[in-house]
């Protein structure tokens, strides 16, 4: 029996999976008609005739965030590892205990730190999106609303089949 | 029903005795094993996203108090096939300011990724797919890569609403991605293994270890299992945690609440806007898909795996009765389903937020929420020692 090892099984999946969506394609390749137009084939702007091509400047807000997710994630890619044996039995025992307080204060430590970085760009603005800014009427009416009381008290009966 | 599951699991026990991340455990597996969960997940996935769809369309007749599909088939149970079918016939529409090799590729990326990801997954005992000592890692990894398919679809598609939703789905799946991957954390901590399925056999009466309901000591429930054994149950924290998981796996699957990458109203489709017929259709599978993994993977992490929530009553032996591989399946299985009807009810009962309030919910409130988690349960790991 061959034995295959967990990423061979990955490549499985991948391949399973990409194999899939080509096929499918292909099966639609047969069935499906090919009748390009102009109209068809411009780019979908609300029936208007696009004015530019999309690729422009963007908002440096989703830079920042994603330099923040990156410092994160980071973070979390060496957590993971000393999640597993902080609290490893044999380990505490036999450093009577030293070996979890000493690890766990240390991660507090180095997750104390990426906090402040988070309290930082809070501080910053850097989380806070555009927010709307909505703007009530200084219109009145002059039909009081009372006038509309008898028609928002009004009860129906119900029909009678 | 034991016999084959119980021999797999010795062995499984031994390639798990020494230390978690050693290389040479990556393959410790039969090829028959292993073949077994590609030959059961893609034929599931695609047999419940046909299902799903048409539930997802009868739970928001019955929330909206209106029938759904009714029309095709008996009670309507044909609807999806249809539609599929209808589906397969539209003509690919490819506009001509695209980026052609991004714009065919992406649609793949993002499903191939998803789907790489329920190589981790442990569909029963025994039966644990890639059976990697390093599981939650690859998982988290993998499953990051479908932000890249997203990002090539809205920028290859050269389209203002394609590429603003391509932007906000990027944000907003990597902003949750930080409470996702603290809360999955926890778990971690709590449970000593990177590996889902030592993580499952923990919360169960297969395991040897004692485990303590709610944590007290001299309750010790490892004999009853059930659901007394359950992470969320030995660990009561960890509803917190959960709570967490659920939210970010809500966002990272984009769903409502929050859907604003391809909210329909104001951004047309976001970044699947250009995109038609079966193309079209392979990015609602892969929605499906990452809703399926996050709740087989918070029902692995929180509620037991594949593990019986029916305890042992003294003489009445329910968690040994319900205990075997073809039970672990279905209990898993039940269990990812019975989060997915949450997440539609959610979809259909709150309105979408707003981006500022999306920003602020992860960053704001999950993150530091899922880092003083983080603290507790070190701490409680190490009292309990």
């Amino acid at each position: 029996m061959i034995e295959l090892s967990g990423f061979a099984v990955v490549l499985l999946f991948i391949i399973g999976a990409a194999g899939f969506v080509v096929t499918t394609m292909l099966v639609g390749k047969i069935l499906r008609p090919v009748r390009p137009n102009e109209e068809k084939n411009t780019t979908y702007e609300s029936g208007e005739d696009p004015v530019k091509s999309a690729w422009g400047v963007f908002n440096i807000r989703f830079y920042v965030i994603a330099l923040i997710f990156l410092l994160f994630e980071t973070e979390l890619v060496f957590l993971f590892p000393w999640a597993t044996v902080f609290a490893n039995e044999e380990m505490n025992a036999s450093t009577d205990g030293l070996w979890g307080m000493f690890s766990l204060v240390e991660t507090f430590i180095f997750i104390g730190i990426l906090l402040l970085g988070l309290v930082y760009v809070w501080a910053k603005g850097m989380l806070d999106w555009v927010k709307p800014k909505p703007q009530k009427s200084t219109y009145r009416s002059r039909i009081p609303a009372s006038a509309y009381a008898h028609i928002n008290q009004k009860s129906y009966e119900k029909k009678q089949a | 029903m034991h016999g084959a599951g119980y021999e797999s699991l010795k062995h499984f026990g031994l390639c798990l005795s020494s230390f978690n991340l050693a290389p040479q455990h990556f393959g410790c597996k039969q090829v028959d094993q292993q073949m077994i969960t590609f030959l059961v997940f893609l034929p599931f996935l695609l047999g419940f996203v046909v299902i799903g769809v048409y539930a997802e369309r009868k739970i928001a007749g019955f929330v909206q108090n209106r029938l759904g599909p009714t029309e095709v088939g008996p009670i309507g149970l044909l609807q999806t096939v249809a539609d599929l079918v209808k589906m397969l016939q539209k003509e690919d529409v490819r506009p001509k300011a695209i980026d052609k090799p991004l714009f065919l590729v992406a649609p793949i990326v993002i499903f191939v990724s998803i789907f790489a990801g329920f190589a981790a997954l442990p569909l029963t005992e025994g039966v644990d797919g890639a059976g990697f000592s390093v599981g939650v890692f690859y998982l988290l990894a993998i499953v990051s890569i479908d932000v890249l398919g997203v990002l090539m679809a809205g920028w290859g598609s050269n389209n203002k609403y394609s590429l603003y939703g391509a932007m906000r789905a990027a944000a907003q799946i990597v902003s949750y991605e930080i409470p996702l991957g603290l809360s999955v954390l926890c778990v971690v901590m709590y449970g000593q293994s990177l590996d889902l399925q030592q993580l499952s056999i923990q919360q169960g009466v297969l395991s040897d270890a004692p485990a303590y309901f709610l944590g007290v000591k001299g309750w010790d429930v490892s004999e009853v299992g059930g659901f007394l054994t359950w992470n969320v149950f030995t660990m009561p924290v960890l509803w917190v945690a959960f709570l967490i998981f659920f939210i970010a796996g809500l966002a990272e699957s984009n769903r409502v609440p929050f859907d604003l990458p391809e909210s329909e109203s104001e951004l047309i489709g976001g970044y699947h806007t250009e995109y038609s017929g079966f193309r079209w259709g392979v990015f609602m599978l892969s929605e499906y898909a990452m809703m399926l993994l996050v709740s087989l993977l918070a029902a692995i992490l929180f509620l037991g795996g594949w593990n019986t929530p029916l305890p042992n009553i003294g003489g009445l032996q329910l968690a040994t009765y319900t205990t075997g591989p073809v039970w672990g399946a279905f209990w898993l299985a039940g269990k990812g389903l019975f989060l997915i009807f949450l997440q539609m009810m959610i979809r259909w009962t709150y309105p979408r937020l707003r981006v500022d309030q999306l920003m602020n919910l992860s960053w704001k409130y999950l993150t530091p929420a899922a880092i003083l988690l983080l603290f507790i349960v070190g701490i409680w790991k190490l009292w309990m020692l």
